[in-house]
């Protein structure tokens, strides 16, 4: 567990920020009141977490009233598109490259799926099809966990007011949190995810932002916290640590995003000039720069290859990477992304997500060049 | 030597990656994700993955899973349904093996450096003038040469099956000994992608074809009875075929999936002196005279393979089209070929 590694996970999770575990520390030890509580230890446990919820208000551009704390991601999700759902009925809609923790609930829902484009991009024209005053709720990430891909939430947002207008904007920002001014982006959605452990905060998790004048139905009932929204103990030490992590991260925004974005294209530009025959995904051909997707993130397809081979290879030279996702068996599932965007199977089973965070080093990248070109290399010569 | 074990989750395979590790091998665990969602309960499900993975842990070995999906489809289960829509018998283990164990995942251990791949399979490897071979293993009502007919010299070469030389008792014994947590774990029966639970094979053919109901004739053309479903009908089959008031037990001797016709007879005419078959190979040499089994824990019968005909050496009873007859010399493995 402690041998150097070169970490090229991000997307997945992330290193615990200092700042995080020096916040969580004294919940872990002395400071285990239940925020619930009456006495003066409850208390100060519910004063550490109400701060958290300040910050999170601050970089999420609304009311601490309006930040929910969840188990992560995932219940985030879920609580706004079966939340939305079971208040106001209707019908769901989503785009075709969401997280499975949004379209799961919108598949067991029988919403609609709007197609994108081969960049990854949402088909506004399609999207204007499946709006209809039916529609309760459209889903649609800022940006996307595989590729990075960032979706133009304000020119969707203009759609829906048009032609859904009673439909509600969520947005899963778990990915995007970490590298751009979520505020301004999201400023359009009604209801906005994030998770702790994607910004170096703990696993175990996240926030929905429900805007005021959003009603939605709990999915977790009992004791009635997070406003009746969530109910459970508060995850205390969790909540500042993520507190803590979004304090650092939009401390640091501008200055990441500038570092780690360059590191990101020497990457790139290195393997795209080293291995013959790959592919960046969601990036146009002759396009100036990459800032149609987060700087962290390296998306590539090698032809001829099968990621699962490469990620072993990959492995034995301590460099942690992952392609598509891992399903609960742990094996490496096809792409539902990368089909979206019209990859074939062949193709998008030899993709290569590298995705960069605030601790990655020019270290990181060199070694990352120096075993991925080999690699691929070994592995098209075996024709595997 | 680096050593990549097939684990399934099962006992077999759990006590194949221990003998190994014990034996000094640099071995590394890996579970084929062939078919089946988060909630599956047939064979190499979540739950045996799982298994699988802690088996490993408590050896201290890594362990990997590889989604050979895509392949199991196209390979194993696709030539099962259309098999079963001409009426002929599909092989689904023998395609696993040829295609998958012993073809891609051979390739992918070859890819990542590994020397050898070791399952837990039954059978032995024997090393003979004439080259490898695959040998009964020493526990003969478990033996499963039957199922690795097909193994070449090259892929002999590359492979290794510790159980061999054990009975099945002593590969439990030995994982209670070593406190596997599959010691006890009831083997897998039947067909790995087709759940009993839930409706079996019919459910699974009918959600894939239209199955088509059939009338039953005898050999005189008579019609005697109806099958709902003549793609489920197997050679020598006695029960289910909707017949009555015979005089003696009528067996399907012959199933036209496409005519709609299932032709029953006595066990007079449910044997026959010869097999035509395809497919004939030979490990070496052909042999003259051999044993022949034709199901995969079938008694053998002794015949003769001559003009692309196995000749029993007395009455046999019919081989379904497509069935595989390994033939043995002795306790070897000497070719094989499939019912015309």
């Amino acid at each position: 567990m402690s041998q150097p590694v070169v970490y090229l996970d991000n997307a997945a999770s992330t290193p615990l920020r200092p700042e995080a575990l020096d916040a969580m520390l004294p919940l872990l030890t002395d400071g285990y009141g239940n925020p619930s509580g009456a006495h003066r230890m409850a208390r100060e446990a519910r004063r550490r977490i109400d701060d958290a919820r300040d910050v999170l208000a601050a970089g999420l551009g609304c009311e601490p009233g309006e930040v929910v704390f969840t188990s992560g991601g995932t219940e985030a999700d879920n609580l706004a598109v079966l939340g939305v759902h079971a208040r106001h009925g209707g019908t769901v809609v989503c785009s075709a490259v969401e997280h499975p923790a949004v379209l799961e609930p919108v598949r067991h829902l029988g919403g609609r799926v709007a197609p994108v484009d081969c960049l990854g991009r949402l088909d506004l024209d399609a999207l204007a099809e499946l709006l209809d005053e039916s529609v309760s709720l459209v889903s649609v990430m800022l940006a996307n966990n595989e590729t990075g891909v960032i979706q133009p939430l304000d020119e969707i947002a203009e759609l829906v007011r048009r032609l859904a207008p009673g439909a509600l904007l969520h947005t899963d920002a778990v990915q995007a949190f970490p590298w751009l001014d979520v505020t301004a982006m999201a400023r359009p959605a009604d209801l906005i995810s994030i998770a702790g452990h994607k910004l170096g905060g703990p696993k175990g998790v996240g926030a929905l932002v429900v805007r005021s004048g959003v009603t939605l139905a709990p999915q977790l009932l009992g004791g009635g916290q997070e406003r009746g929204l969530r109910s459970g103990t508060h995850n205390a030490e969790g909540i500042v640590g993520l507190g803590a992590a979004a304090a650092a991260t939009l401390d640091q925004l501008d200055e990441t995003a500038t570092r780690v974005g360059a590191l990101r294209d020497r990457l790139a530009d290195g393997l795209l000039a080293a291995v013959p025959d790959t592919v960046e995904t969601g990036i146009a051909p002759g396009a100036a720069d990459r800032s149609g997707k987060v700087p962290g993130s390296c998306h590539l397809c090698f032809a001829g290859i099968e990621s699962e081979a490469l990620l072993f290879l990959l492995e034995q030279e301590d460099i942690m990477a992952s392609a598509a996702s891992s399903c609960s068996s742990g094996a490496q599932h096809p792409s539902h992304v990368l089909e979206a965007m019209g990859y074939d199977r062949a193709l998008a089973g030899g993709s290569l997500r590298l995705s960069l965070g605030h601790a990655s080093t020019a270290d990181d990248v060199e070694q990352a060049l120096a075993a991925i070109p080999p690699g691929v290399a070994r592995l098209r010569a075996h024709g595997s | 030597m680096r050593v990549l074990v097939a684990m399934s989750g099962g006992v077999d395979s759990s006590v194949t990656a221990a003998l190994l590790a014990h034996q000094g091998f640099d071995v590394t665990g890996v579970t084929m994700k062939l078919w089946g969602g988060a909630q599956d309960t047939g064979c190499c499900s979540v739950a045996d993955v799982d298994d699988a993975r802690r088996v490993a842990d408590q050896l201290g070995i890594d362990h990997h899973v590889f989604n050979f999906g895509d392949e199991f489809e196209r390979f194993v289960v696709d030539p099962y349904v259309a098999a079963h829509a001409r009426g002929a018998t599909p092989n689904p283990c023998i395609e696993c093996n040829r295609h998958l164990k012993f073809d891609k995942l051979l390739r992918r251990a070859g890819a990542l450096g590994f020397d050898q791949v070791a399952t837990g399979h039954h059978a032995r490897l024997v090393e003979t003038p004439a080259g490898r071979r695959v040998g009964r293993g020493a526990d003969a009502a478990k033996d499963q040469s039957y199922v690795l007919h097909m193994l070449d010299q090259d892929q002999l070469a590359r492979l290794r099956f510790p159980l061999g030389e054990l009975t099945k008792a002593e590969v439990r014994d030995l994982a209670a000994e070593l406190g596997l947590r599959t010691a006890h774990k009831p083997d897998s029966q039947d067909v790995c992608f087709i759940s009993h639970t839930g409706g079996g094979r019919r459910r699974f053919l009918a959600e894939r074809l239209a199955l088509t109901p059939a009338r039953v004739v005898n050999t005189a053309g008579a019609r005697v009875g109806e099958v709902d479903a003549a793609e489920l009908v197997t050679i020598g089959q006695r029960h289910g075929l909707g017949v009555s008031g015979a005089a003696e037990a009528q067996y399907a001797v012959d199933v036209d999936v496409p005519g709609a016709t299932v032709t029953v007879g006595s066990r007079r005419e449910l044997v026959v002196d010869a097999s035509p078959v395809t497919a004939l190979r030979w490990a070496g040499h052909p042999v003259e005279a051999v044993l022949v089994q034709t199901s995969a824990h079938g008694r053998v019968a002794e015949a003769r393979v001559a003009d692309g005909t196995v000749h029993w050496a007395r009455p046999h009873r019919r081989v379904a089209p497509g069935q595989a007859l390994v033939f043995y010399d002795g306790d070897l493995v000497a070719g094989s070929a499939l019912a015309a």
